[in-house]
């Protein structure tokens, strides 16, 4: 089918209608600015409102901002007080503190081999928080000037009480009394440690945290879990060197001078240069080291200065209220340290808290979770302690709970582990509260060999190097494969199990076993440890800790073996159901110095009067789980379910009362007129709110009951832009379309009064021609019966086709089966686009003859189409658009006028035309270059007929398309107006519009 | 043809229903319902293809566990969890299930997100969707219909493949308590709620790609443009939510929390972050799908 040429082609607007743009909100301003306002606003406004409340939340917080001043201070330290060293400091000053707005301090002390840096993340978060913060790199470290005396009162704790007497002289620090500051001590481990010693060294402290740190030094490192009836009392002659972590502490980088590999300047004066051995070391701390990892034993002199750098000295001391929090995860300075602590200073009175969590010196930094609830706790203490809010005003007194956390999984959100946390209403110490549980252990007396120099040994830990791999592992239990049961070496351990748990077994504090034990050279160093078995076999070790014994005075024989009681190490442990807990006793591990020579020890359970077997005590604590959840996110979840569901109720009511708004725009004198279009005006925009270009501007016509109307023009005319807002499937910028007095919207229900064949036909591949009309009908949601299935079905005339997928159907298929669809339930009006568009000569003149008989009886029917045949065949009256315009309107005859004429190509054109214009009944006859054109008032076939008996052959017999002069005409004095360009051709320039259709050809 | 011309022309009644201006027996409410929704949507070729994926998946897992080579899978990979499950994954029907479950939460995403991305293109590129609305269907109606199908299709889906799992696993490895990766197990009783309750989360962390594809289903007339879009827009996002540069902003990502669920494999159930990963999902999907509210109605339908 041949698209009409257009005059004027490239001013039209043949731009896609697909093209994606984005259209902006037009409604008709008149109708209902309100009810679109307030859509639009329940639509977009409430989500935005949630999401912005929601970031806020997420991203808020005030907080305070502070200024880092960086200063290297002198102090005098020594035991005479003399002895000049430079630290490194850093104060981080709230910027509101001034002498207006004093605030209180905090001194946080860094781990052993780090800087003030390493504090840095902890002292910003306690700034911002409102306190100013002093860190300084403690002496021998960082750019601190002296040696590493391992917080000897003389020189570490003495630089730090003089650290105090610099905040006190600032005019911006917090002040008890004239020359006493409001200060906290902080820190981990080393840092810890002083914190302590600090406090019991200078009572100007007012609160003290002290993380993962020890209590006292000698027993750290010379551990002994054996209490012998004999000798309870622990002395660190007796303990087993914990061989692997001093040598890791002791051989840290931090402590020397790094290796350089040029000798730059020349000097090769080796006795000049740093001590290698030592470097920063204070010498009798070297010489401490040395004695000990030689020799595997504490001496009188090493003990002495280690219990000086100990807090267990001076813990009687301490009148600040203290926070210890102390590690699972630590054979270093495991939880029995924080207890002996705990013990101490709670005996002179002064409030104590503990709290463990899950990690410490065999574990990489805190979990995200354990990090929240570490910070939380010190911050409930120090605003307590140190501000004066906490201390007079609505603070809350910080009770003295105990709390653990354990494990339970990989924390999904953050790198580390997942805890959850428990609370008891206080610290029991390790020994639980109440009976300890009692658990059978059973095993055969068994024979183990200790190896010569101790090598080879199990595996239990990693000192200085577990922390790379429970960070990587996510779980902080043992490395499988490295340490833990794979390590344990046949023949050099014992094993004693329990029976399956029928229940979970939580394990808090201490648990202790007794066994018998005998050496055939009279004493032995053994080391205890509890794995949890699960029911495949695999064994974890808990805390990946082993508790050694030194045993003396054994006896030789099984028979004469007396019981040794064993204090396993502290945990907080859940041993799940099915589980047993396996109790190995091996004779070397590798982070302890054991006995060198070889020898052979015996293990075995104490006999009880039940045969043998012992029961391992297994200490528990009644405890509450802490909320996971923090509840506001639920109730933030709760919330913005209810403001959805809300918002959806909202947006329900506002659409329906919408659209019975929209029921109500009618009008009654229009209720019996199918369509009327007003002032109908479409202007599309461009993405930026410009308008782009008018598709139709100002159309109005009227469809009366019983009439086929013509929507004639060409393509581009604005023809299906038209129909489109008549149909409600695009909003007009102006004017409106009322179909039996209702105004269109989109959806209005009288819309269920039309049938429409917009752009084509649409079906769902998938389904066939039957399926497709059916489950179009029922999309209407009305009665089957109203359909007229029947009778569209054959309209549609697809035979057997009819249930054949609609995706093999040729084009004139679809586009019958659309009108089909169109007509289902017989609305009153009909608006068709382009209707014949694929359909072959037959079925147009079929259609033609469908659509003349459906506008009876009060219907009507819409047609668009660019062929003019077609519509002066079918239509009664014709509406003829042009550029968007409506150009004329009227019954067919108006528009075309009167008197049709025909064109007639004959042999002798000549005769032809004397002998025409003599006939009756002809009234003009004129030549043009394709024939004659004559203007008849009687039948053509008559005048044919006189035509040949006159012998004059007749070729060609055509109507004359006056309808085409017509429109051209119009189009003619229409198209001018707003094309300036070169291509502005007139009319008569172009081919006859539907020249060549075929449409309604000869006759 | 002259038949029916008969037939229409003898036709004189008129359409009872209508009198004096009047539309009777319509009624907006009464369109396109989900059951006819349902209908339309579920006799395509994707929805049975989508089905299909869904059973099939798990059948081709246990031929890849049944024949693959059970080569010792190192633990030194960093993605533990994952490890864990896959290391589990023939310990019984439960475990099969939620390996199963895990392994195939990308494809039941993208599936997800053409559900949701080509239920109104798909309309517009065939051209029914102007029909549908000059029925009318009114707008709300029609996306209303088709959500509710597509969250039905969404959750028939997930339903699907984790039944299938949980038969073919269950018929393959036995019905025993669930093995969790930290190396304790879960009673059946307990498990298979669980187990819901993850496939449950896992459906609510779609909803923002759902949300988004919706949007782009009723912005663009490609099916495809709107499913694609939706899979960009989660793996731009998967990108993001790794990068810790990002630090907070990350927090509000949809993808963020994909893996919350694994609180529901510890005792007790930790629901911090399903909560959160629930939240930032609501706040998302209901942007999403308010916009595409908003844009369906006041757009013009020029599919």
């Amino acid at each position: 089918m041949l698209d009409t040429p257009i005059p004027n082609a490239k001013e039209l607007p043949f731009v896609s209608q697909r093209q994606r743009k984005r259209w902006k909100l037009v409604f008709p301003r008149s109708i209902k600015p309100f009810a679109t306002n307030w859509r639009r606003w329940t639509a977009m406004g409430v989500p935005t409102l949630l999401l912005i409340a929601g970031l806020v939340w997420w991203l808020g917080g005030e907080e305070d901002s502070f200024r880092a001043h960086e200063q290297r201070l002198r102090v005098n330290s020594g035991p005479d007080g003399t002895a000049p060293v430079t630290l490194d400091t850093t104060l981080y000053l709230p910027d509101r503190a001034g002498s207006e707005h004093r605030v209180p301090a905090v001194l946080l002390a860094h781990g052993f081999g780090g800087t003030k840096r390493s504090v840095t993340d902890e002292a910003e978060r306690l700034a911002t928080a409102g306190y100013a913060v002093m860190t300084w790199s403690a002496r021998g470290f960082g750019a601190s000037s002296g040696r590493v005396h391992l917080n000897h009162p003389d020189y570490e704790v003495n630089d730090a009480r003089q650290l105090i007497d610099v905040l006190a002289a600032r005019e911006d620090i917090a002040l008890d009394s004239r020359g006493d500051p409001r200060v906290a001590a902080a820190g981990a481990s080393y840092g810890g440690a002083l914190a302590l010693l600090l406090a019991g060294y200078d009572q100007r402290v007012d609160a003290v945290v002290p993380q993962i740190t020890w209590n006292d030094l000698s027993r750290a490192f010379f551990p002994n879990t054996a209490s012998d009836t004999a000798d309870p009392t622990h002395t660190a002659q007796r303990g087993v060197f914990k061989a692997a972590w001093a040598g890791a502490l002791f051989g840290n980088n931090a402590l020397r001078a790094p290796v350089s590999v040029a000798s730059e300047g020349g000097s090769s004066d080796v006795d000049g240069a740093a001590d290698p051995t030592c470097d920063r070391l204070a010498a009798e701390i070297c010489q401490l080291y040395l004695d000990s990892a030689t020799t595997g034993q504490a001496s009188e002199r090493t003990t002495q200065l280690l219990q000086l750098s100990s807090p267990a000295s001076i813990l009687g001391r301490i009148s600040a209220p203290t926070l210890l929090l102390q590690g699972t995860q630590d054979t270093l300075f495991p939880l029995s340290e924080a207890d002996a602590n705990a013990r101490g200073i709670a005996r002179a009175g002064t409030p104590v808290k503990v709290a463990w969590f899950t990690g410490g010196h065999d574990a990489g930094p805190p979990s995200a979770g354990e990090l929240d609830r570490l910070r939380s706790l010190t911050d409930e203490w120090l605003s307590y302690y140190l501000t004066d809010y906490g201390r007079r005003d609505k603070g809350v007194h910080p009770d003295t709970s105990f709390s653990y956390s354990q494990a339970s999984g990989v924390n999904v959100a953050q790198p580390g582990v997942r805890t959850l946390s428990y609370t008891a209403p206080r610290y029991p110490g390790l020994g639980g509260v109440g009976a300890p549980q009692e658990l059978r252990l059973t095993g055969a007396p068994q024979q183990v060999a200790n190896p010569p120099d101790g090598t080879p040994a199990a595996l239990s830990s990693l000192p200085g190097l577990g922390a790379l791999f429970t960070a990587a592992e996510g779980l902080a239990d043992s490395v499988p494969g490295i340490t833990g049961i794979d390590r344990e070496i046949n023949g050099q351990h014992a094993r004693f199990q329990s029976p399956r748990l029928s229940r979970a077994t939580t394990v808090v504090g201490a648990p202790e076993a007794r066994l018998r034990i005998w050496s055939e050279n009279g004493s032995a160093v053994l080391f205890a440890k509890l794995y949890d078995l699960d029911e495949r076999g695999g064994a974890q070790l808990v805390g990946n800790a082993a508790a050694p014994l030194r045993l003396t005075d054994l006896s030789s024989t099984q028979a004469d073996a007396r019981p040794v009681s064993v204090t396993l190490p502290a945990m907080a442990h859940t041993f799940d159901a099915g589980h047993r807990l396996l109790l190995v006793v091996a004779t070397a591990d590798q982070a302890f110095r054991g006995p060198t020579e070889p020898a052979r020890y015996g293990i075995a359970l104490p006999d009880t009067g039940a045969g043998e077997g012992t029961d391992i005590s297994l200490p528990s604590v009644p405890v509450r789980a802490d909320a996971v959840d923090n509840v506001e996110w639920r109730i933030a979840l709760g919330g913005a379910v209810a403001v959805v569901l809300v918002s959806i109720v909202v947006a329900m009511i506002a659409t329906r009362w919408h659209r019975r708004r929209g029921e109500r725009v009618v009008e009654p004198e229009l209720a019996q007129t199918p369509l009327a279009v007003r002032e109908l005006s479409k202007t599309y925009r461009d993405g930026f709110g410009r308008d782009s270009f008018v598709a139709v501007r100002g159309m109005s016509f009227t469809v009366e009951a019983d009439q086929v109307v013509g929507l004639l023009g060409p393509n581009g005319a604005g023809k299906t832009t038209t129909l489109r807002m008549l149909l409600g499937l695009i909003s007009p910028t102006s004017g409106a379309g009322l179909i039996f007095g209702h105004r269109v919207e989109p959806g209005a229900s009288v819309l269920s009064d039309v049938g429409a064949l917009v752009e084509g036909p649409g079906f769902l591949p998938h389904l066939s021609g039957r399926e497709n009309l059916e489950l179009y009908w029922r999309a209407t949601g009305r009665p089957n019966e109203d359909s007229r299935m029947a009778q569209v079905l054959e309209i549609a005339a697809l035979g057997e086709a009819i249930d054949r997928k609609a995706r093999t159907y040729s084009h004139g298929m679809k586009q019958r089966l659309a009108i089909a669809q169109a007509m289902l339930g017989m609305p009153r009006l009909l608006m068709l686009d382009e209707p014949t568009d694929g359909l072959d000569p037959p079925q147009i003149a079929a259609m033609r003859s469908v659509l003349q008989h459906y506008a009876t009886e009060g219907r009507a029917v819409l047609v668009s189409s660019h062929l003019l045949a077609e519509v002066e065949q079918t239509c009664s009256h014709i509406v003829v658009m042009h550029q968007g315009r409506g150009i004329a309107a009227g019954p067919v005859a108006d528009v075309i006028g009167a008197s049709p004429s025909v064109l007639f190509e004959v042999s002798e054109t000549e005769r032809a035309t004397q002998l025409l214009r003599v006939l009756p009944g002809v009234t003009g006859v004129e030549s043009s270059d394709e024939g004659l054109v004559v203007t008849l008032q009687r039948a053509r076939s008559e005048v044919v007929a006189e035509l040949v008996a006159a012998g004059i052959a007749v070729e060609r017999v055509v109507p004359r398309r006056r309808l085409e002069d017509a429109f051209l005409a119009l189009v003619a004095s229409n198209s001018t107006a707003d094309s300036g360009t070169a291509n502005s051709g007139t009319a008569n320039d172009s081919t006859p519009l539907a020249a060549g259709s075929g449409v309604g050809g000869s006759a | 043809m002259s038949a029916q011309r008969e037939s229409v022309a003898k036709d004189t009644s008129g359409p009872a229903e209508v009198q004096g201006g009047e539309v009777r027996r319509y009624r907006a409410g009464a369109t396109l319902s989900v059951r006819t929704e349902l209908v339309r949507q579920l006799r395509r070729r994707r929805s049975q293809i989508a089905a299909g994926l869904a059973m099939i998946v798990p059948l081709l897992l246990v031929v890849a566990f049944e024949f693959g080579s059970s080569s010792g899978s190192s633990s030194n990979e960093q993605d533990s969890a994952y490890d864990g499950l896959v290391d589990t994954a023939t310990a019984g029907g439960l475990n099969f299930a939620l390996f199963t479950l895990v392994a195939a939460s990308f494809l039941l995403l993208v599936l997800v997100g053409l559900l949701f991305g080509d239920t109104v293109a798909s309309e517009a590129s065939w051209g029914s969707l102007r029909y549908l609305l000059t029925a009318p269907v009114p707008r709300s109606k029609l996306l209303s219909s088709k959500w509710a199908v597509s969250v039905i299709s969404s959750v028939g889906l997930i339903l699907l493949l984790v039944g299938t799992a949980l038969a073919v696993g269950t018929a393959v490895y036995g019905w025993h308590p669930l093995a969790l990766p930290t190396g304790s197990d879960l009673p059946t009783g307990t498990a298979l709620p669980r187990l819901g309750a993850i496939a449950g989360y896992i459906g609510v962390s779609f909803l923002p790609i759902a949300g988004l594809a919706f949007l782009l289903s009723v912005s663009i007339d490609s099916p495809i443009g709107a499913v694609g879009g939706a899979v960009m827009f989660h793996i731009v996002t998967q990108i993001f939510s790794v990068i810790s540069a990002l630090g907070v902003v990350r927090e509000i990502l949809p993808s963020f929390y994909s893996e919350a669920w694994l609180g529901l494999l510890t005792t007790p159930v930790q629901t911090e972050e399903m909560t959160k990963g629930a939240l930032v999902a609501l706040v998302y999907a209901t942007a999403f799908f308010s916009v595409a509210w908003w844009r369906f109605h006041t757009k013009d339908i020029l599919s």
